[in-house]
């Protein structure tokens, strides 16, 4: 067929073009989240220009920024984990009740209990889907009710304080280093962490695989059961990880603590780029769309929008990013048959 | 085995290897044997149970019976990884690659190239794709997405992804079916070299020429078991044909004569870039015109075109002197035109509906009654159809999906020629089905051309093509490459036409 298509254009150019287009994604989401940060900086210098507003600017969305980098991982293999709102509740929750049955447990210890824990519940959603091949939408949907319905049950009418947990933990979530917040501090370390595994390694580069076609996945040989087990419970454990922070940083958890993170980290993904397919998009991307998310939701108010609308707009910001994508991919997809077969 | 001298111990033996999938027998006794430094040819009519022992060799299905050796050890693969890992690379009649990925990542997933921490040697890993596509002789960018590649560059990345596995055992499952000669050369030459360094190589193929050309010894199958293996110099295309087949081929297809009259359906300059250029034919009134040429060659591509489900960007289609509008179905089934797609269980059924309901699907509107369909019309118009196709369902309210492959193939022709058509355009329309039910659809397609239907039919397989068509269209590569009447048809010459470009083959 190759004979068929008159292609003059040039292979390194493609790959350029494409380097750059990839580029483009990700840019275009970091130019929205600019765009956004000035106009709200304009109407109001506060915005960013004062230390409170500067620190919040990135503290906010620090917490989201690490669940969404654990859904990204899952969206990335073709799947969705639900159950993330729910989880970061529990550990929360968790996180409290160590602290005051436990008086003088290391905050280290608290921390590793809370991954690990997650890490469990995100274990059992991806042995449920990987075992009982029944679709993650339907798996972490159960888990999001049966995860909050347990959160329920341990908590009752019960909150923790601040006043239960030490001093030392609670300022990990208000803390700065250099003006800049310790909680950004280390989503941003696991982010780097995340995207360079993804990157570089084989695991990584075979999550993208199975999420680009689980049969051929199949028949290649991957070990599709074991990657997909370990996406869901380095997810959960994101999760866990957050539910421990958010702790820290408002110091008081109910039963109610990270219902709709889910919808919030899935969305974070999908602006950021990550295909709802699976296969493609980028962890970087999913921050991105995190900080994004939070962001217009501060900007909104400040730049005059009811807060009828600010659903509206994070809604309309979803599924233009989708329609985006979309365009993009099919754009792509002519020029890469197009450009088939063809080589400088 | 026929041969005289006792060979040594089978790279790869398979004996009596039996496969049912539920009801489905897709084999009964399987049985081969590959040497080393050998390449074996394994011929056998469409659903003789060939890609089935090749997905057992490659770990993807367990056999339910009988012996896998390995090297003369019994072995038992659970998943393509052990197979793999056992040293057997396997190339799929479908390439699977993965979409999003690029050429050389889908070359090496799974085992990268590294260096410390594990991390992937983008640079080495760049460089040994290149090598491979020196070796194979393909111009290809190796960082770009396979997504967009026709399928003759994803066969060669397949190819490339065997090579680079450095196995002892090469399974082929009709890697040339997409390729064009110039591929299938360089192929050859890779295979005979891969040869030459001891390894063996199973190559399973529909082009004689290619298995008498490539090949050194050669196992038939029918239904589902083995019937022979021969060295190639020891046989000949007619005794292999003959072994295939089991039977006489042309008593197969009772070709009634029909009455041929005007021109009914006249498609000129159908074009769609990339797919199909200039198409262009016609089919008269009594006549079955057959499609002939390769998988992949673009016919159903233009059927579908034909028919308005896909689109063209050039060209026109005329039923009786009517223009067919252009990507609407609905409006060429009010012209006369009926399309038995080639899928019949994804396109042609709905397989958890009733029989009488998948026969009327495509009459519906006729049925109503102010708007609602009733069970009673819906089967007596159902019931008028089955029993002239002898559909064999218990009831009308079967589950579709619950028939052979050869009632449900009858159930799609019967929705089809309930809407009374005067052009009907069927797509492979014995595939999968069995051999006695297949002289029926054969009996009553020449039926329904003797009653004046004009009839566009697809085939992949030579036989049917040979028995049914008055007239034979090859298609190679998007274009209609020779017109062969009915007299001059011969397996040589529409091979040799689907084979080759239209200027050598006015040569």
């Amino acid at each position: 067929m190759t004979a068929l298509i008159p292609a003059p254009t040039v292979g390194s150019r493609i790959t350029r073009g494409l380097g750059s287009f990839v580029k483009a994604r990700e840019t275009g989401i970091l130019l929205a989240l600019v765009l956004v940060i000035v106009a709200a900086t304009v109407k109001n210098p506060n915005f960013l220009f004062s230390s409170d507003g500067f620190r919040d600017l990135l503290l906010t969305p620090s917490i989201l920024l690490l669940v969404a980098v654990g859904q990204a991982i899952v969206i990335i293999t073709r799947n969705v984990d639900l159950s993330v709102g729910s989880v970061l509740g529990l550990t929360a929750y968790l996180t409290g009740r160590l602290f005051i049955d436990i008086p003088g447990i290391p905050v280290i210890a608290v921390f590793a209990i809370g991954i690990i824990a997650g890490g469990f519940l995100g274990l059992i959603n991806g042995a449920l889907v990987a075992f009982a091949k029944v679709p993650a939408l339907v798996i972490t949907l159960g888990t999001l009710y049966a995860y909050r319905g347990i959160n329920v049950l341990w908590t009752g009418s019960d909150r923790i304080n601040s006043s239960d947990m030490p001093a030392s933990f609670l300022a990990l979530g208000t803390q700065s280093i250099m003006f800049i917040p310790v909680l950004t501090i280390i989503a941003v370390v696991v982010l780097i962490i995340a995207a360079w595994y993804l990157r570089n390694q084989r695991g990584g580069r075979e999550l993208y695989a199975i999420g680009s076609d689980p049969a051929a996945a199949n028949l290649y040989g991957l070990k599709v059961t074991q990657r997909l087990l370990a996406a869901f419970i380095l997810c959960g454990a994101l999760a866990g990880l957050a539910g421990v922070l958010y702790a820290a940083r408002y110091g008081t958890v109910s039963s109610q603590a990270g219902a709709g993170y889910e919808l919030n980290a899935v969305g974070a993904a999908v602006i950021g780029g990550v295909a709802i397919f699976g296969g493609s998009g980028t962890v970087w991307g999913a921050a991105i769309g995190a900080y994004l998310l939070l962001t217009i939701n501060r900007a909104l108010p400040i730049l005059g929008v009811q807060d009828f609308w600010q659903r509206a707009v994070v809604g309309a910001l979803i599924i233009g990013a989708i329609v985006l994508d979309r365009v993009l991919a099919l754009r792509q997809a002519k020029r890469l048959v197009e450009a088939r077969g063809d080589l400088q | 085995m026929s041969s005289s001298t006792e060979p040594p111990t089978p790279a790869l033996e398979l004996n009596r290897i039996a496969k049912a999938f539920g009801a489905v027998i897709a084999l009964t006794s399987g049985t081969l044997a590959l040497q080393s430094g050998s390449i074996h040819a394994l011929v056998g009519e469409n659903g003789a149970g060939k890609s089935t022992l090749v997905k057992i060799i490659a770990g993807l299905y367990q056999r339910d019976s009988g012996e896998f050796l390995l090297d003369g050890k019994s072995v038992d693969f659970t998943s393509t990884a052990q197979s793999k890992a056992a040293g057997i690379a396997v190339i799929y009649q479908e390439p699977t690659l993965f979409p999003d990925l690029s050429v050389t990542e889908n070359i090496f997933m799974g085992r990268q190239p590294t260096r410390s921490f594990g991390r992937i040697d983008r640079k080495r890993m760049h460089e040994e794709a290149l090598g491979l596509f020196a070796r194979l002789g393909v111009r290809l960018d190796p960082e770009r997405p396979t997504l967009g590649l026709s399928i003759a560059d994803q066969q060669l990345i397949e190819i490339a992804k065997a090579i680079s596995l450095d196995a002892k055992v090469l399974v082929m499952d009709e890697p040339t079916a997409a390729l064009s000669g110039i591929e299938v050369e360089r192929l050859f030459a890779v295979a005979r070299s891969l040869r030459d360094e001891g390894r063996a190589l199973l190559f399973i193929s529909h082009r004689f020429d290619e298995v008498f050309d490539l090949c050194d010894t050669v196992t038939i199958m029918r239904d589902g078991a083995y019937i022979d293996t021969s060295p190639i110099a020891e046989t000949t295309v007619e005794q292999i044909v003959r072994q295939m087949v089991g039977r006489d081929v042309s008593a197969l297809f009772p070709k009634e004569e029909a009455v041929i009259g005007d021109d009914v359906l006249v498609v000129e300059g159908l074009t769609e870039h990339g797919v199909f250029e200039n198409v262009s034919f016609t089919v008269k009134s009594g006549e079955i015109v057959a499609l002939a040429g390769l998988v992949g060659a673009g016919r159903s591509e233009i059927a579908r075109a034909v028919f308005g489900v896909d689109p063209y960007s050039a060209g026109r289609v005329t039923i009786g002197g009517v223009t067919v509008p252009h990507r609407n179905p609905a409006a060429a089934m009010k012209l006369g035109l009926a399309l038995v797609p080639e899928d019949r269980r994804k396109q042609g059924l709905v397989l958890e509906t009733s029989v009488a309901r998948n026969a009327t699907m495509a009459i519906r509107s006729q049925l109503t009654r102010s708007g609602l369909l009733f069970t009673r019309p819906e089967n007596a118009a159902a019931r008028e159809w089955a029993s002239r196709l002898e559909v064999k369902a218990a009831a009308l309210d079967t589950e579709a999906g619950t028939l052979s492959g050869g009632n449900q193939q009858k159930v799609v022709l019967a929705k089809w020629l309930a809407t009374k058509p005067t052009v009907l355009i069927v797509d492979e329309p014995t595939r999968g089905i069995d051999v006695g039910t297949k002289a029926e659809v054969h009996r009553l397609l020449s039926q329904l051309a003797g009653q004046g239907l004009a009839i566009l039919m697809i085939s992949s397989e030579l036989p049917e093509v040979l028995g049914m068509a008055d007239r034979v269209l090859v298609v190679r590569e998007g274009h209609i490459t020779a017109e062969i009447s009915r007299a001059d048809a011969t397996a040589e010459s529409v091979m040799f036409a689907a084979t080759h470009a239209a200027s050598e083959i006015a040569q």
